[in-house]
């Protein structure tokens, strides 16, 4: 393919250029600024250096929340994965159940992300709700996410999973709807069993969806603010506080814009390397690999 | 309504660090426009091109801040010292 000569093209991105200068430069020098003052108020303000940043960098609220971090967003890929592929190689090929099954899975999605928390905080509800009230009485297994750290983890998780499981699919289902008949012709030739034709062919042709679907999974549930706040609030005690949450909470509640500061570069620099090896993960996925 | 940088609370070391960075990233653009580099491999585990090293090399040095005040108590010149050296170190060899 020749190169097109022309690339004036690019300057239509000036003014989305512009418009990230503003919302996302300008606010990060800013926040560069405050993690190394002590605000007060308006005017108020003294020089601390790298002071709030040793003490975030000791804060062991900190470390737990990192650490719970990772767990969560660990879990949330072992399960959503696999589980994503299954449903996705369970869904029907063609006919009117396609659409009616596209639909029903990606509702989740279309559910603002405070609402999923709010129906989520009913449905679990230990008095009245149908799963924490069912789970209590019918059930006769105490269950209180109010109460109990683990019960609160594995609602957050099912919320969690509940929510997002459906990107996964609807990018699984994608990947193998593009697979062309003619790879399922030659392995039925070869007499290939359902295992190996998913081993060999489907899993590799779908390398690329599934890539996205991890990373995009990963950043979310790194970055998880809405759902576990309304759902649980970080509690009981602090063991759903993610890291999110924790910022918030520093940063707006107990309006430590300073430390907030040293908090959010911190976690801006880990976000940040994790992207940069997702995104050269991604520039490698498919090399090699004649299409 | 009158437009002021007090809200941003601009201090002289934050000043001078966010606009050396923004100087260097114009600097490389302009660099990287005349002449452009290819990609090559290094000590770095990836083919990389300058822009790519420096990210990398501002990235690491982010994280070798962090365990400079996490860990030490040592004085920050010298960290800036071993920065600026890690940066070069990885834009020319890695």
């Amino acid at each position: 393919m020749e190169k097109w000569p022309n690339n004036k093209a690019w300057l239509l991105v000036l003014p989305v250029f512009v418009i990230v200068a503003f919302s996302a430069i300008i606010p990060l020098m800013t926040v560069i600024n405050y993690s190394v003052q002590d605000i007060f108020g308006p005017g108020q303000s003294v020089f601390v250096g790298t002071e709030w940043f040793r003490e975030m960098l000791a804060d062991h609220r900190l470390h737990d929340a990192l650490w719970r971090q990772f767990v969560f967003s660990g879990l949330v890929l072992l399960i959503e994965m696999p589980l994503g592929i299954l449903i996705a190689l369970a869904m029907p090929k063609k006919g009117w159940g396609v659409a009616v099954c596209l639909v029903t899975v990606a509702l989740p999605l279309l559910i603002p992300w405070n609402t999923i928390g709010t129906i989520w905080m009913i449905f679990t509800r230990p008095d009245i709700g149908l799963f924490g009230a069912g789970m209590n009485n019918l059930m006769g297994i105490p269950f209180d996410h109010t109460d109990n750290w683990l019960d609160a983890w594995i609602t957050v998780m099912l919320m969690e999973v509940w929510h997002w499981t459906p990107l996964v699919v609807l990018m699984a289902y994608a990947g193998l709807r593009a697979i062309p008949e003619v790879y399922y012709q030659a392995a039925r030739i070869d007499g290939a069993s359902a295992w190996s034709t998913f081993l060999y062919i489907q899993l590799p042709k779908m390398r690329g969806v599934l890539t996205i679907a991890f990373l995009l999974r990963f950043m979310d549930s790194f970055l998880i603010y809405a759902e576990p706040f309304v759902l649980t609030g970080g509690g009981p005690g602090n063991s759903t506080t993610f890291l999110s949450i924790y910022l918030v909470k520093i940063a707006l509640l107990q309006f430590d814009l300073g430390p907030g500061g040293a908090f959010s570069l911190i976690y801006f620099v880990i976000v940040l390397l994790f992207c940069f090896i997702f995104y050269q993960a991604l520039l490698r996925v498919g090399k090699g690999e004649k299409v | 309504m009158e437009l002021t940088l007090e809200w941003m609370r601009w201090t002289v070391p934050t000043a001078i660090f966010c606009s050396t960075i923004i100087l260097t990233v114009i600097a490389m653009a302009v660099w990287q426009t005349l002449a452009p580099s290819l990609e090559r491999r290094g000590f770095l585990p990836i083919p990389t091109t300058p822009g790519d090293r420096l990210f990398i090399g501002i990235l690491s040095s982010a994280y070798i801040f962090f365990a400079w005040i996490g860990l030490t108590h040592f004085a920050l010149w010298i960290l800036l010292i071993i920065v600026v050296c890690w940066i070069i170190i990885v834009m020319v060899w890695g």
